[in-house]
């Protein structure tokens, strides 16, 4: 494969992941709409369109037509740079995550990730570190006390989270012997998914994933009752919008992650036995991939609209003196599984 | 003019150009940014380089550790709304003369030593195995010290933070 | 690997400058701290580059080692500067003079 080759098909890759993800993130909103309504008893959006479906597009083209107001008070350079921020950590991380096996296409093999790299599990620690950049200048631009506050609490939140995180990837890398996804993948064939071997590292990193996105119950940085809006109470129009897109973006990738991680990615247990053909098996198992993001996505709302917000020193206890412990405790599991039992 | 060539001087210039603006921008913030687009060039350079674990650490630890903990301090340490937020400069003739005393030593040794012109590259696509068997074997004394020198720090930034 | 390894060493070398620059004029101490890590990341640089064009990985290692240093500086530091800034209302070094009789 020569390397103009390669670039078309990386072209085409990223493009196809762009839309998947846009689209995604359009109907999750509406499905969160639709869910919550659901939980609490009404109907929800069904005037735009059959079922309310145009929705999404109503609002994006709502904001995009808003006034774009910026504070005389705050640093505009940063102040536009911090979506911006925002939303390349929430798509450029998409590029290692594997949504099906290699393919080969036209004589070449293809790898249905954008990027199939040896670092792609530090690689999304990497990038989703990035995330508090924008929240913090977000809230330090806007120069709004509510922004400012948002921006501390969760500068302070995701360091807290991201070490309890990083600890059960550990578990998971030690097990699979690599940093690659794929390979990490692979190593869970069978029912030796990482949810059942390593339950406690699951738990603590999907606690992790919801206090990261700044989903409820951990959605401090922006609670609407203390603080008006956090971090993007002075946004508004498209720059309010890319924050909003950028948080369903990275509850998608969370989920995405998730599933690569601990629940067998694209793999379906035992599909070898039934002797289907090349082409049918990598579509099932695409759609699994699909199937197993659509569950979580599902949890990430039911948990959303179930559970009420923790307090600020709550949130920091639970982080510091019962994560980060479990995830330790999860790495001298997982060394004992290695050394003990062979595994 | 390869691409090769071409992405080094694209990170050298990202690299020198922002740490420029983190020594003489006035503030802070923009201190602290501009640090930030100087890590990310040094990370890619050292992917040129084949230490590609290195650069996902430097990442990780510099970008999303120190650095948010400076930014961190930076709104700490100042009135929080109206930020009075920038700083002077001192000492300028000393500097210059301690700055040109030392960029005069590092002259004269670059001309002055024979340096290897072409570089072996490193074996393996992957550095993280071999890293791992140096840090475990060889290293294994200076990896648990720095262990312990972690603990200290933890306990001894809590200490003194600490009301 | 056609650039030659000075290149990186110069590279490396205006880091350092510009660190110590920093480091003597800036008034702040957050941003002497900033300084200080472009100056251990300049020393980083070199070591990585002689580690590659030495075909040897021990450099790399070291480049760990330091980083693991500066993670603990950061800490340690910060947490200084808090309390000092929690005595003398100020982070500007020029003003800290309490140890000057």
């Amino acid at each position: 494969m020569g390397i103009l080759e390669l670039a078309i098909i990386t072209i085409v890759k990223i493009l196809i992941v762009l839309t998947l993800v846009l689209l995604t993130v359009a109907y999750l909103v509406y499905f969160e709409r639709k869910i919550s309504a659901w939980i609490q008893n009404r109907i929800g959006p069904n005037r735009v369109g059959y079922l309310g479906l145009l929705q999404p597009f109503a609002d994006v083209l709502k904001l995009l037509l808003k006034e774009d107001i910026v504070p005389t008070v705050s640093n505009h350079p940063l102040h536009a740079l911090a979506p911006m921020i925002a939303l390349f950590v929430a798509f450029s991380t998409y590029a290692v995550i594997p949504m099906g096996p290699t393919i080969t296409l036209f004589g070449w093999q293809i790898p249905l990730a954008v990027a199939d790299i040896n670092m792609g599990i530090l690689y999304v620690l990497a990038i989703t570190s990035l995330g508090v950049y924008a929240i913090t200048f977000a809230g330090w631009s806007s120069g709004s006390k509510y922004s400012l506050l948002g921006g501390i609490r969760s500068s302070a939140q995701m360091i807290s989270y991201e070490i309890s995180m990083g600890f059960s990837v550990g578990g998971v890398v030690l097990l699979a012997s690599s940093l690659r996804p794929i390979a990490i993948v692979e190593a869970q064939s069978g029912l030796m998914w990482n949810a059942f071997i390593q339950p406690i590292g699951f738990i603590t990193f999907l606690v992790a994933a919801f206090a990261e996105t700044n989903r409820l119950p951990f959605d401090l940085p922006e609670a609407e009752p203390e603080l008006v809006g956090g971090y993007h109470t002075e946004y508004s129009s498209m720059k309010f919008a890319a924050f909003f897109l950028a948080e369903y973006a990275n509850m998608i990738i969370s989920s995405a992650l998730i599933v690569t991680l601990y629940l067998g990615g694209w793999q379906i247990p035992f599909i070898e036995r039934l002797n289907l053909p090349v082409g049918l098996t990598v579509a099932l198992q695409v759609g699994a991939f699909c199937f197993k993001l659509a569950v979580l996505l599902f949890f990430f709302i039911w948990v959303r609209w179930s559970i009420p917000r923790f307090r600020y020193d709550q949130l920091m206890s639970l982080g510091w003196k019962v994560m980060f412990p479990l995830s330790l405790l999860n790495i001298i599991w997982v060394a004992i599984l290695i050394m003990v039992f062979k595994i | 003019m390869n691409l090769y060539n071409i992405i080094f001087y694209l990170f050298a210039a990202i690299t020198l150009v922002s740490a420029f603006f983190v020594v003489t921008t006035r503030n802070v913030i923009y201190s602290a940014f501009n640090l930030l687009l100087t890590f990310f060039g040094v990370a890619g350079i050292y992917v040129l380089l084949g230490a590609d674990f290195l650069a996902v650490v430097q990442i990780i630890v510099y970008v999303g550790g120190i650095l948010i903990l400076l930014l961190f301090g930076v709104m700490l340490t100042n009135k929080i709304v109206n930020v009075q937020i920038r700083t002077g400069a001192t000492q300028i003739l000393p500097a210059t003369i301690a700055v040109g005393a030392f960029s005069g030593i590092l002259i004269s040794l670059l001309v002055n030593t024979e340096w290897k012109k072409v570089g072996t590259a490193l074996p393996g696509a992957s550095t993280t195995a071999n890293l791992g068997m140096l840090m475990m074997n060889e290293y294994i004394l200076i990896f648990e010290l720095l262990g312990i020198l972690l603990l200290v720090a933890l306990i001894g930034a809590a200490t003194i933070a600490r009301k | 690997m056609t650039i030659p390894i000075e290149y990186y060493l110069i590279l490396s070398g205006f880091m350092f400058l510009t660190g110590v620059v920093g480091v003597l004029t800036r008034r702040n101490a957050i941003v002497v701290f900033m300084s200080i890590e472009l100056m251990l990341n300049s020393a980083d640089l070199t070591f990585v580059a002689f580690s590659s064009y030495l075909g040897n990985s021990i450099g790399q290692v070291f480049v760990f080692f330091v980083m693991t240093v500066a993670a603990a500086e950061a800490a340690v530091g910060l947490a200084i500067i808090i309390a000092v800034f929690r005595n003398k209302k100020t982070v500007n070094i020029d003003e800290i003079n309490i140890l000057k009789w």
